[in-house]
């Protein structure tokens, strides 16, 4: 009898194939916000070719399974990543681009941007720099790659689960919440 | 009328072979597209990836009956379509329901599935989704015209309209339809241009100007359930050419080598040529592609 048929550990073979797409497959909604948009255009041309690794862009968030933030976000830009993130099919995944959705980076004391971008949305893999350059956005994508086959890039469930938490956080900050519930 | 296993088994495997070739063309496309571009670009399997992603994915939001009805009469029309065409010439494994008629029904179930996918994505909401399915529909408006000119003539010039009795006529390289009718193969292929979708004609599926288009609202399973049919219909489409116009192929490495070499005629047209507006392609179609098309028919006509 196979030791390890009631191991938590172990994978059923649905589950490695499903990761092995879900890693090797990531789709970007590119939200240019700040001046780190800038990066994403030699990312995924033919400088350092970011389609390698299965990395290329998408223009709509139902496609999409990675919302790439770049730079700061104002509280009124806020509420549309919110809804695009919302439009997103899980499993998703967010990476927060720069020290501006780290601490705010030189926006640090701005009254209209937000500070700690993980107050409002679950992310996954933080790339700080300011800019950084392709190699570290290559890099922060293949950590999250990393965290796919792990099965630690879980975010999405997080924000699931503790939804109401998320909910009152971004509604401290976005006064006029003129949205529904849940954006399908 | 007895139930022919052998039959039943084709109707199985042929979508399956399809969908296979299917993906690893559009997978072999975005290689040769990156080399183009200079780049070093995904593997060959990408499109496998891609699409046992989209299903593995666990939410799948749709916003009304026709949206989830949409992807699945596209999947629908493109198996149809594969399956009444003689994949293979002389094989009875692969002629599956090739009839008498099979194609002037062709010509007809090719528009089913976008037509499907029109009323899918009409009731996602979504502008672009709107604007891409008007695009899309005047587009095919105007390709259809020079398509069907150069498939009557076809059917006149062969003096049927079965499939299998046209690759019969083609017998040997230097009776290739191209050959015996190069004006209706000429207005032919340049409608081939726009059934394929790439650049100039790629307007109704634009992702910088339009999200992508029709699909812009479809995500998890929808849009892998359009990728699939995507791919099964790329080849239907291949096959048809190469059985109208290059003499069909009597085994599969001949099949998969005029096959690919159609892919990269539409391919590489594609690369080299920035996007036409919707009413430049349609004047385009409208005015050289047509002209040849009526010249082809007058002169099968004169001839009788």
């Amino acid at each position: 009898m196979n030791p390890n048929i009631n191991d938590k550990d172990s994978r059923k073979i649905v589950d490695i194939i499903q990761s092995y797409a879900q890693k090797h497959s990531l789709w970007v909604l590119a939200y240019g916000t700040g001046c780190g948009a800038i990066e994403i255009p030699p990312t995924m041309t033919s400088r350092y070719d970011a389609e390698r690794f299965g990395i290329t862009g998408r223009p709509t968030p139902r496609m999409a399974d990675v919302l790439l933030i770049t730079g700061y976000l104002a509280t009124k830009t806020l509420k549309r990543v919110i809804r695009s993130y919302e439009q997103m099919q899980s499993p998703k995944y967010v990476i927060g681009f720069g020290s501006c959705t780290i601490n705010g980076g030189m926006y640090w004391d701005s009254y209209n941007t937000i500070k700690s971008l993980d107050h409002y949305l679950p992310v996954d893999v933080y790339i700080n720099g300011c800019m950084p350059r392709p190699e570290a956005v290559i890099s922060g994508f293949v950590k999250l790659q990393e965290m796919i086959s792990n099965g630690t890039a879980n975010g999405w469930e997080k924000y699931r689960d503790n939804l109401d938490l998320y909910r009152s956080q971004q509604k401290e900050v976005i006064k006029n919440w003129q949205m529904p519930d849940y954006n399908w | 009328m007895s139930f022919d296993w052998i039959k039943l088994l084709g109707f199985i495997v042929t979508p399956l072979i399809a969908s296979a070739v299917g993906f690893t063309y559009m997978g072999l496309s975005r290689k040769i597209t990156a080399r183009v571009q200079n780049r070093i670009g995904p593997g060959i399997s990408q499109s496998f990836i891609d699409v046992v992603k989209l299903y593995s994915k666990k939410t799948a939001i749709n916003h009304g009956l026709m949206q989830h009805m949409g992807p699945v009469f596209a999947i629908t029309a493109s198996i149809t379509t594969l399956l009444f065409l003689p994949v293979i010439k002389d094989s009875i494994f692969f002629a599956n329901f090739s009839f008498r008629g099979d194609l002037i029904f062709l010509i007809y179930i090719m528009v089913f599935g976008q037509l499907g996918m029109a009323l899918g994505a009409g009731q996602t909401g979504n502008p672009n989704s709107a604007i891409g399915v008007s695009r899309g529909l005047s587009q095919m408006v105007g390709f259809k015209v020079p398509y069907v000119m150069a498939l009557v003539a076809i059917m006149i010039h062969a003096k049927s309209t079965n499939l299998q009795e046209i690759i019969a006529v083609q017998d040997g390289f230097r009776n290739w339809m191209v050959f015996q009718m190069p004006l209706a193969s000429l207005a032919g292929l340049l409608a081939y241009l726009g059934y394929m979708g790439y650049a100039p004609f790629d307007v109704p599926f634009a992702p910088a100007e339009l999200a992508s288009g029709p699909p812009s609202e479809f995500g998890g399973k929808y849009l892998a359930l359009m990728m699939t049919s995507r791919s099964i219909f790329t080849f239907a489409k291949l096959v048809l050419f190469v059985d109208v116009f290059f003499g069909g192929a009597s085994n599969f490495i001949e099949l998969l080598i005029k096959t690919f070499l159609l892919y990269l005629f539409a391919l590489f047209v594609g690369l080299v040529n920035p996007r036409f507006r919707t009413e430049q392609s349609i004047q385009f179609w409208w005015k050289w592609p047509t002209a040849i098309g009526a010249l082809a028919l007058l002169l099968v006509a004169w001839k009788g």
